[in-house]
């Protein structure tokens, strides 16, 4: 865990901003509680019982490190040197529980009894029933009722986890009404309960702690290429919805000479519906943080929409905006068909499923892998496995597949 | 931003502050009452304002709706709802505010989220507001670490920013916010959305009392008042008038489609709520 944060130091209003995005856009009632989670952070992250806690539970309880994996036939293919960073393999399916793992080991340093989650593709949902019932801390997940159906497998583990699961069926019914609706849970149950956010969005301190939870990915990604190829990577690819796993494994190499791309969802295409928030959003202020977003031009924020539930957000975390700007990554979108396409595509050459939002990533390594030497590293994040998307797949393909 | 001293002259000489001085000579606390600007439609939207001033309503608060009114509980997402796809948006909002204030003296404050104000333009949301007739401004989701831009537009063209006190508040971000703060403070009486509720809960008061030393701003509790024993709570706690929304957004909810049945069940509420 490292608490360097970019730009976050200091007690002044600067220390909550990604450049001049993000910030604590909540009402009043939780800046009490993101200031009581923003001490309780820097406490157990110069704390080496909670750091060794944290990492013995990544190791025994979630099963990392994860590999990266060298994919000889995409490679051949592709026409450069491809890996795989394998968080598909993580207990619970997706990097998702890193972020888990260290925020409810958080809550619990805090003296919190309850978690919420708010979950797109149930993913996230998914890891937080997972460490509440191994923590012993009881869990409520909002859902959007058009994800509960989309994703009623990861309803149904949640609940065998003994999670409650909450259907949200106000707003567009999926992720973004699934967050307010934390929120608004979190307000009125602030003094017992953590909110557990899922991705690098939300007020300050939230987009900084999944950051540093989730850069344990980067980490061990930059020890292993070194070891396997002597040299840092030349590029390093990840799919963007509020942009954790992107983060995870971009942060340790942002000073670095290596290209970093995000993959946003681009739906139906960029003039059509989509989740491409740093593509074709603006600035404006949604869950908390000043950052990109798609909204119309009074200021009402309009639906996504994505193949991959995990994807299908309006909003993007603020580092990401910070980073869109400087021009350290750079953001591209590929269509839901495309996403589609690179899903069976690793599956049959490789022989590794890959969730539907990891699959964007691959899709746009395909575009790129072309144009590149041989030589050239490149390290797609395998952000999840796509177990939970099988129903999804089989229903757009049917008799083609 | 460097914090001042709540003083006199913090103040607003403005009209909120006239309405307060006026109900505090007469012996009375005001009646704050809210609705959403466009629920369910303009020309309904416009009588319920009407309506709601004509039975006694002593500032008047217009909600903005907006797509993720995350301090909101069902009823006014609901209502958000109605009013967005109704048509309404920020051009007709101050054109809505225009029509109302062109018909009454009664000082009027809108609520709003940061996004709306963040994409019109700060500065020019607040200049736009104040020449529709606009009197104060709440930003839900601006707390006062994020409200430099925004008390300065509000200052530019004569608005009170008004501003959020809450149960979890301590009392350091209680003595900055009132330094901020003009026209009266937004005291929250419950952690949690908005929503009538029909408790005063002990808190409450005792929140009321600890802002009340830090500042001469006149107080005002909301959120989840909705019953005439609850606003006795707070008058007799010292409260210089309440805040009701979600209590009459329902009459709205209830009797949707009917906008005569609106307009007698708000008026008729309103009276019960103002009966001596």
């Amino acid at each position: 865990m490292t608490n360097t944060g970019t730009g976050n130091t200091g007690t002044s209003r600067e220390r909550t901003l990604f450049g001049q995005y993000g910030g604590q856009y909540v009402p009043e009632t939780l800046m009490a509680a993101l200031s009581e989670l923003e001490d309780a952070y820097l406490h157990a992250s110069n704390d080496p019982a909670f750091c060794a806690e944290l990492d013995l539970y990544l190791q025994e309880f979630a099963g990392r490190k994860t590999p990266l994996t060298y994919c000889p036939r995409v490679s051949a293919d592709l026409g450069c040197r491809v890996y795989l960073k394998r968080e598909d393999l993580l207990h619970s399916g997706a990097h998702k529980i890193n972020n888990a793992l260290g925020q409810a080991l958080l809550a619990r340093y805090m003296g919190k009894k309850r978690l919420i989650a708010e979950t797109g593709a149930g993913q996230h949902g998914v890891a937080t029933a997972i460490v509440g019932a191994a923590l012993n801390l009881s869990v409520d997940v909002f859902m959007g009722e058009t994800d509960c159906v989309r994703q009623a497998l990861n309803v149904a583990r949640m609940k065998m986890l003994g999670a409650r699961v909450i259907p949200v069926s106000c707003g567009t019914k999926t992720l973004k009404d699934a967050t307010n609706e934390a929120l608004r849970n979190w307000v009125a149950t602030v003094g017992h309960t953590h909110y557990l956010i899922g991705s690098v969005v939300g007020p300050y301190p939230f987009p900084r702690i999944v950051r540093d939870f989730q850069s344990v990915i980067g980490k061990e990604t930059r020890e292993q290429i070194l070891q396997k190829e002597g040299r840092l990577p030349d590029c390093i690819i990840a799919c963007v919805g509020g942009g954790s796993n992107a983060i995870g494994i971009f942060y340790p190499f942002l000073h670095d000479d290596v290209a970093l791309w995000g993959v946003e969802a681009g739906g139906e295409g960029l003039s059509a519906r989509h989740g491409a928030t740093l593509c074709k959003g603006t600035p404006g202020i949604l869950h908390g943080a000043f950052s990109y977003l798609l909204s119309d031009n009074y200021g009402q924020v309009t639906e996504s929409h994505s193949i991959s539930a995990g994807l299908d957000y309006p909003g993007v975390g603020p580092e990401h905006a910070m980073l869109k700007d400087a021009g350290r990554v750079r953001y591209e979108a590929v269509t839901d068909t495309e996403a589609l396409d690179a899903f069976l595509y690793l599956s049959r050459m490789e022989g590794i499923v890959p969730a539907l939002e990891s699959s964007h990533a691959i899709a746009y390594a395909r575009k790129l892998g072309p144009e590149l030497p041989e030589n050239h590293i490149m390290i797609i994040n395998l952000s999840g496995r796509g177990d939970k998307d099988v129903g999804t797949v089989m229903q757009i393909m049917g008799d083609r597949l | 931003m460097t914090e001042q001293n709540a003083g006199e002259k913090k103040t607003s000489s403005g009209k909120i502050a006239a309405a307060f001085e006026k109900g505090k000579k007469e012996g009375r606390p005001l009646f704050i009452g809210f609705t959403v600007a466009g629920d369910p439609d303009y020309d309904t939207s416009r009588r319920i304002a009407r309506a709601m001033i004509e039975a006694g309503t002593d500032i008047l608060e217009l909600g903005v709706p907006f797509s993720d009114p995350v301090a909101d509980g069902p009823t006014i997402q609901l209502a958000d709802g109605r009013a967005i796809r109704s048509g309404m948006n920020t051009d007709r909002l101050f054109s809505l505010v225009t029509d109302i204030v062109r018909e009454s003296d009664v000082p009027l404050v809108l609520l709003v989220y940061a996004n709306m104000v963040y994409r019109r333009g700060i500065d020019r949301f607040y200049r736009e507001a104040a020449a529709a007739g606009v009197n104060g401004i709440l930003v839900a989701d601006v707390p006062v670490e994020e409200a430099a831009e925004y008390i300065a537009a509000a200052d530019a063209h004569g608005i009170d920013p008004i501003m959020m006190v809450t149960p979890t508040t301590s009392p350091d971000r209680i003595q900055k916010i009132v330094s901020y703060a003009r026209g009266f403070i937004y005291l929250v009486t419950v952690c949690g959305v908005t929503g009538a509720r029909d408790i005063v809960a002990p808190e409450s008061i005792a929140l009321l009392k600890t802002v009340r030393n830090h500042t001469n701003l006149p107080l005002a509790p909301g959120f989840g008042i909705s019953t005439r024993m609850q606003a006795d709570a707070y008058y007799s706690a010292g409260a210089d008038g309440v805040i009701v929304g979600s209590a009459i957004v329902q009459k709205v909810e209830e009797n949707i489609g009917d906008a005569d049945a609106i307009c007698s069940a708000v008026t008729a509420y309103i009276a019960g709520m103002k009966r001596k």
